[in-house]
């Protein structure tokens, strides 16, 4: 009997926490695992072309819905289903991977997890869960309200985009990731910009960590870690001093040393307390044997950090992999406001009454945060003095 | 409180130990941390502050053991500046210029000269100390040959009258229909007949049989007698990644009178099925470069402990690669032949030094307590300086050992880095407790334990002056070198 395991908050079960590299602005915390199983193995498969379609139903070119991005990789996961260890063996880029169409332009692969082998999964690391954070409330109102428009009534919020920043624009993650000193027992890392957690990534084994490093730069970062790195140029500066008091001889000093390395640890594991520390939603994608893929979002809480992941989980409990992603505040605005708006059925006066503002400061959300598409030109008016009312208070 | 003269005899001193380090270390190449560029303008900038505020000691830096790259800098900024000489150190600067001239290799000395012209450097004395170099070379054709363009350029910037048939190889070769010189000749004929290729220097045989078409492995077997060491090294390394048949090709080089660091950056070069094939030739070969070394320089130790940076940093970057660890595998085996006792700490256990890699973090610290703890008399650490397992942990044993637990330093603690810091403008410092020396081959160890007193911080000015004088004097009184 297989048990699944879905996440209710993030926790580094079986990680220990190693002391920070420093680069620039970046900071990189490496995840160490001292107990490391090989019966699960993950590996990249590089895609070439500049944009990517994928089918998230039905067959690969049939009418549907589909997601476009710039997908650079997939991630073939391995398991065994007898906990046996597996040898990182290598996988070749078959039909699980779509097709190339349009001379290289273009790839078409057919969904975000598809099985290719018996003990196969390929996925699109982070697209997975970006395309389950997309899909949210995507339907649209369910009563046919009339302040929406007849688009919203019957496409849903279709179209629905969001932009990120590739790693390679974000300034200086190159090369923190070129000098970075990835420790033996490594597994994953924590990226910091400017104190601001970025990025969590978890692989099952050292070997897959050490292959997928340089992969971090391809993956995709939210609006305020570019601005982070664009605006600052270091970090801020951290010490852990040693009481001299304290010490006698060697052995004492050996010992503070120890402690100097723990404090590390937890001090790091606190700068990532909007994550690790937050009521996490999940949603399970694939069950592999004893492992569960699913993704994730924190608790749409619009006064705090949050973010939107993807993680496969052992039985145990134990964290295999982890990629998360830190929405910006528009982002997070967003899905709060259609979170709410999915609470009321999408009934305008009961939302605003449930957020406690008046109906035009809901319109005036509506536009702030480019969803007046989903209105009637008519319920999106307000008039302009009420509108600088808003731009004023928004300011203070 | 100490006065105004004692501030500033402070701050030369520290001026000159900055200069000195960096010039040990320096060679305006990327390193794993910074590029080339930042390296080049904060070393070209230390030179110019250093030569504006101190000319004699600058001078006198070039007698210091200073690597080759920075002897050409000072060579040519004096050069440069020669209206800016006190007149009483006009003739002490001008020999030991003409002294560390000569000194340098071949190519590193018509490099420099080579390079007066690119500057728009001429004046009476720098004319004089070219036609000087130029005159007491002993083989002026073998040059012709090697290095016929900066030849070249350096007579037509100088205005040499050449003797008729250098002046004609140089500057007409084609015209004459036979030479006398046997060298010259040699070349001549290698534009027709590949049998006369085989007896040019090789770096030009080289080129030329590529443009005749001699298929690699043939020309290799060939040239071979023509071959110096450091060539025949230096091939022995790019064949690994050559074809199986050129592969083939067994050298017979004389592994045991290598240089120690050379060879030991060849030896990581390999992988480590090749190295543990290889084990005792290569284990055999540097015991005995490094005791040669010991020998010559009269470098005896007593209980040493080496603390040695084997983390990814010191793999270095694509100019200088792996050269970070080369210095600590070198030092490890010059260590072990020059001290009564000698124990290794690496910052990632190895059990055999010469299989050992550039990975994984690093943590200095535990190395240092289990060296500290060992009992060592005088620990070397080999590191570029950056920790990071924890942060700051070497940095903490250190301030403590020093200030708390070793105040009267009953153990001398120098930390070598054979990386130059641009920001800093010096190699980067592990702990201000103890001296920082930068190192750019094992081979000056000996030379930077003598040095590490005054990097101590516990010796004057003048004893520091005095220091330089006395090495400037050796320099000038030794003998010409063979």
């Amino acid at each position: 009997m297989q048990t699944n395991f879905l996440l209710s908050d993030i926790q580094l079960t079986g990680l220990e926490i190693a002391p920070s590299q420093v680069k620039g602005a970046i900071r990189i915390v490496p995840l160490l695992k001292h107990n490391v199983r090989y019966d699960l193995r993950l590996k990249s498969q590089q895609y070439e072309e500049p944009l990517a379609i994928v089918s998230l139903s039905g067959k690969l070119l049939d009418p549907g819905l589909k997601y476009f991005s710039y997908i650079p990789q997939g991630l073939v996961m391995s398991w065994s289903d007898d906990g046996s260890p597996l040898a990182s063996s290598g996988t070749q880029l078959g039909s699980g991977n779509g097709k190339k169409m349009f001379g290289g332009l273009l790839r078409v692969i057919p969904r975000m997890s598809k099985k290719i082998e018996h003990n196969q999964l390929r996925f699109l690391p982070l697209h997975l869960a970006m395309e389950g954070f997309l899909a949210m409330f995507f339907g649209g109102p369910e009563i046919a309200w009339s302040d929406y428009s007849r688009r919203a009534r019957s496409q849903g919020l279709n179209p629905r985009c969001e932009y990120s920043y590739g790693g390679r624009s974000i300034i200086g993650l190159e090369n923190a990731l070129r000098v970075f000193e990835i420790h033996q027992q490594q597994v994953g890392v924590m990226i910091f910009v400017a104190e601001e957690l970025a990025s969590v990534f978890v692989v099952p084994t050292p070997e897959d960590y050490r292959a997928l490093h340089s992969t971090l730069l391809q993956d995709f970062y939210g609006e305020l870690i570019y601005q982070y790195a664009y605006v600052y140029q270091t970090t801020y500066p951290m010490n852990v001093t040693v009481d001299d008091d304290q010490i006698n001889n060697l052995k004492d000093l050996r010992r503070e040393i120890e402690l100097v390395r723990n404090s590390w640890a937890d001090f790091q594991g606190f700068m990532a307390n909007s994550l690790l520390e937050r009521p996490v939603i999940s949603k399970k994608v694939y069950q592999a044997g004893s492992f569960t893929l699913q993704r994730f979002l924190t608790d749409i809480d619009s006064d705090q950090v949050n973010h939107i992941g993807e993680a496969i989980v052992r039985d145990t409990g134990e964290l295999e992999y982890l990629k998360t992603y830190r929405l910006s505040a528009l982002q997070t605005k967003r899905v709060h406001l259609l979170s709410k708006l999915a609470q009321y059925n999408w009934n305008l006066d009961d939302t605003a009454q449930g957020l406690n503002i008046s109906r035009n400061e809901l319109i005036y959300r509506f536009k702030k945060t480019g969803f007046d598409y989903l209105l009637t030109e008519q319920a999106s008016r307000i008039n302009l003095i009420e509108q600088r009312q808003f731009d004023e208070a928004k300011k203070l | 409180m100490e006065s105004w003269l004692e501030r500033v005899a402070a701050i030369e001193r520290e001026d000159i130990l900055m200069f000195i380090n960096s010039c040990f270390t320096c060679t305006g190449q990327k390193e794993f941390y910074s590029d080339e560029e930042g390296q080049k303008v904060s070393l070209d900038f230390l030179h110019d502050y250093i030569l504006g505020n101190y000319r004699l000691l600058y001078a006198r830096t070039l007698a210091a053991g200073i690597n080759h790259y920075n002897i050409g800098q000072i060579i040519v900024k004096l050069l440069a500046t020669g209206k800016n000489i006190e007149p009483k150190h006009k003739i002490e600067e001008g020999q030991l210029i003409a002294k560390a001239l000569q000194n340098l290799p071949t190519q590193r000395a018509w490099k420099v000269l080579a390079q007066l012209q690119n500057l728009r450097i001429n004046n009476r004395r720098s004319r004089a100390i070219a036609r000087d170099y130029w005159q007491q070379r002993p083989e002026l054709s073998f040059d012709a040959v090697k290095y016929g363009l900066k030849l070249k350029k350096i007579a037509t910037h100088n205005h040499f009258a050449l003797e008729e048939e250098l002046g004609t190889f140089l500057f007409t070769p084609g015209e004459p229909k036979r030479y006398n010189t046997e060298l010259f000749e040699h070349r001549r004929q290698a534009n027709f007949s590949n049998e006369a290729i085989y007896k040019l220097p090789f770096t030009i045989a080289e080129g030329l049989a590529v443009k005749k078409g001699i298929p690699r492995a043939e020309f290799l077997t060939h040239i071979e007698p023509q071959m110096t060491r450091g060539e025949k090294l230096r091939y022995l390394q790019t064949a690994e990644k050559a074809s199986t048949r050129i592969k083939q090709i067994k050298f017979d080089l004389d592994w045991k009178r290598l240089s120690l660091t050379r060879l030991a950056l060849y030896i990581l070069s390999l992988s480590i099925e090749q190295r543990k094939a290889e084990f005792d030739l290569f284990n055999q070969a540097l015991l005995t470069s490094a005791q040669r070394i010991c020998k010559n320089s009269n470098f005896q130790l007593g209980k040493v402990a080496a603390v040695l940076d084997c983390s990814y940093s010191a793999s270095g970057s694509a100019e200088k690669r792996r050269r970070p660890l080369g210095i600590a595998l070198a030092a490890h085996y010059l260590l072990q032949t020059s001290a009564r006792e000698y124990r290794p700490f690496w910052t990632i256990p190895v059990s055999e030094p010469l299989m050992v890699r550039a990975r994984g973090q690093t943590d200095l610290a535990t190395p240092l307590l289990d060296a500290l703890e060992w009992g060592a008399d005088l620990v070397i650490i080999i590191s570029d300086g950056y920790e990071n397992e924890p942060p700051q942990g070497a940095a903490e044993v250190l301030r403590i050992y020093r200030t708390k637990l070793d105040p009267s330093h009953q153990v001398s603690i120098i930390h070598c880095n054979p990386v130059f810091d641009p920001d800093t403008f010096t190699p980067y410092i592990l702990s201000p407790h103890i001296p920082t020396l930068g190192i750019r081959e094992a081979e000056d160890l000996s030379t930077l334990v003598n040095f590490a007193r005054f990097a101590d911080g516990n010796l004057s000015l003048e004893r520091l002056q005095d220091y330089l004088a006395l090495r400037a004097k050796q320099m000038l009184l030794q003998s010409t070198k063979s």
